[in-house]
């Protein structure tokens, strides 16, 4: 048998490579989750399973959790209210000005996000009550999420079809405003929809810019778990995670069917 | 349906971009109530700029005029300028249904729902999309986009009606059906046409009139068979369909004759240094003494016909078109006849 040129030799390494990296990526997630449930985890299972973590986590931290979702509603609403009519004008321009208009906009990106943050606290850290409110955060989300829309959008709306597509608009008598919230925006929905998405986990997730920005009173969620990392057992940390994937997991896929049924419905 | 006859007058239009790229030097042409006049030329003759300059998507140089009629547009923004485009993709709007799509320019209007309706049906009628009314662009052929397309720039009854490049993205065979329904429903519409195009083909069938252009000017304007009998142009003569290129001598000029293989050919009296003949024009015959004899290099089969070339001792090599039993084959040496009238001379090579 010479000519075992067999089909099924390659997929069978390649299939228990595949094993090996999912176990690999699998198993601190499955750990780090039971080690939220158990009585102790120095003792493992054999020490009995408990909600007594969870429930002291969200007596504890309950808030951070609904305050993140708040702000990452409010920037993905802020972004794209925003994001759109800039991301419009900016691949409608053609002028020098706009390029470099869009690489400083982009720069929160590229900056980490403690600098932003330390600028931001260096100019307005005095106006107190804005410096202690959720307010902050936000705006600090808003600066680092707002070029994702932007970039995302303007290379939607620069499509050569979408240029033809306005011109058409026009030709049929349609003014400005009419076109573009008629014609445009929704042409270039699947783009916003998805840069919403975007903005919505980036600011979810979001730590580096929001440790430097938070106040004791101001947390949120990424803020609240390296607290309990730091000063707390190690099985109420992980019991944050698990808070953590049952809140936000459901919503990103929730978001991402929306996001489907947009394409479906939009998509040329 | 019918549509308004507007008349086009456009006069020392030219366009130079941004950049200072010339789009379209100093041009004047006239369009007649009702006709259809191809813009005829290849890529980068400007064409395109000038169907832009007329849509008002582009603004035209300072100096130029452009007339709807009576009435002065030049500086008419496009959204007030009532006309209907067919951009070369369609540019339908992805999110809209065909019936959304057609009615679109009527609902900026503000008509009713009740005329809406009415006016979408006949519209769907017109261009036979019955049955496609609630599917979106993505859904249909390149064809039927291409009948929304026009459904909806004639929905809004425009004075003039303007087409670039309606038919290049679809294929071949498809091309040729639509083409000459799209001859026959500008017919029926009346509307005064602007139709772009680098298809001298497409040009012949939908056109009354040509205006062959190049490197962004007007050359020649004229009906298509005009044009393709008379060329007055070396450039539209070797622009429409095929044409060969024969040189004289200052003994053939005072002979009133070309010269093929030393053996005069007699033509009509002029002192062109060169003439064309038409491949169909060259008339193959069995090999004889005393007439014109060339090599056959190249012979390919069309199905309908059968296209050769010759190698021509004098000239450069002629292409000659037969009838698909023509017997001739590759190595073979024939005779060939011109008819005198079928030498075609031209006053211009600029």
């Amino acid at each position: 048998m010479a000519q075992t040129h067999s089909p099924h030799r390659f997929p069978v390494t390649l299939a228990l490579l595949t094993a090996l990296v999912t176990l690999f990526m699998l198993t601190p997630m499955v750990l780090s989750i039971t080690a939220g449930l158990v009585n102790n985890y120095s003792q493992g299972l054999a020490s009995g399973l408990t909600t007594r973590w969870l429930e002291q986590v969200w007596e504890g931290y309950g808030d951070t959790v609904l305050w993140s979702l708040a702000i990452a509603t409010a920037c993905a609403l802020i972004t794209t209210v925003v994001g759109v009519p800039c991301a419009y004008a900016l691949a409608r321009t053609r002028s020098r000005w706009a390029r470099v208009f869009e690489e400083l906009l982009t720069l929160p990106v590229a900056v980490p996000g403690l600098a932003t943050g330390l600028a931001l606290i260096l100019v307005y850290g005095h106006f107190r009550s804005f410096r202690q409110s959720f307010l902050f955060i936000l705006v600090g989300h808003v600066v680092f999420t707002l070029p994702f829309v932007v970039r995302t959008v303007s290379s939607a709306f620069a499509n050569r079809e979408l240029i033809a597509i306005e011109e058409a608009a026009r030709t049929l008598g349609a003014g400005f405003s009419r076109r573009l919230l008629g014609v445009l925006i929704p042409a270039v929905m699947p783009a916003i929809i998805a840069s919403a998405l975007m903005v919505f986990t980036l600011s979810v997730g979001e730590f580096n810019l929001t440790w430097m920005l938070h106040t004791p009173l101001t947390r949120t969620l990424p803020v609240g778990l390296a607290d309990s990392y730091a000063s707390m057992r190690i099985e109420v940390g992980s019991a944050y995670t698990l808070i953590f994937f049952i809140v936000v997991l459901p919503l990103l896929w929730g978001l991402q069917a929306i996001a489907n049924e947009v394409q479906k419905r939009y998509g040329t | 349906m019918e549509l308004e006859r507007t008349s086009v007058q456009i006069s020392q239009c030219a366009k130079t971009y941004p950049d200072g790229t010339q789009g379209l030097l100093s041009s004047s042409l006239d369009v007649y109530p009702g006709e259809v006049l191809a813009l005829l030329g290849p890529s980068g003759c400007g064409k395109t700029t000038l169907l832009r300059l007329v849509a008002g998507l582009e603004r035209v140089d300072q100096g130029g005029v452009i007339r709807f009629g009576t009435q002065e547009v030049t500086h008419v923004p496009v959204e007030r300028r009532q006309i209907g485009m067919v951009f070369q993709h369609y540019a339908l709007f992805p999110q809209m249904t065909v019936q959304a799509n057609i009615g679109y320019g009527l609902r900026l209007r503000g008509a009713s729902a009740s005329q809406l309706k009415q006016a979408v049906g006949e519209l769907i009628d017109l261009v036979q999309l019955r049955g496609l009314e609630h599917k979106r662009p993505a859904e249909l052929s390149g064809g039927q986009r291409q009948r929304v397309a026009l459904a909806r720039a004639v929905a809004v009854r425009p004075k003039v009606l303007l087409l670039d490049e309606p038919l290049t993205a679809l294929d071949a065979k498809l091309k040729i059906t639509l083409r000459d329904e799209l001859a026959d429903l500008l017919r029926r519409l009346g509307v005064t046409t602007i139709h772009v195009t680098h298809d001298q083909q497409e040009a012949l069938a939908i056109a009354d009139r040509l205006a062959v252009m190049r490197s962004g000017k007007i050359i020649q304007v004229g009906q298509g068979e005009e044009l393709y009998r008379n060329p007055k142009h070396t450039f539209v003569a070797e622009f429409l369909g095929r044409i060969n290129r024969l040189q004289r001598t200052p003994q053939d000029i005072a002979n009133d004759s070309v010269t093929f293989a030393q053996i005069a050919v007699p033509c009509p009296r002029g002192a062109w240094p060169e003439l064309f003949v038409r491949p169909e024009d060259i008339q193959l015959k069995p090999f004889a003494l005393n007439q014109p004899v060339g090599l056959i290099t190249h012979r390919s089969f069309l199905g309908d016909r059968i296209h050769y070339r010759l190698e021509v001792a004098g000239q450069t090599t002629l292409a000659a078109e037969a009838h698909r039993d023509s017997p001739y084959l590759v190595g073979e040496r024939v005779s060939f006849t011109i008819a005198t009238e079928h030498f075609i001379p031209c006053e211009s090579d600029q």
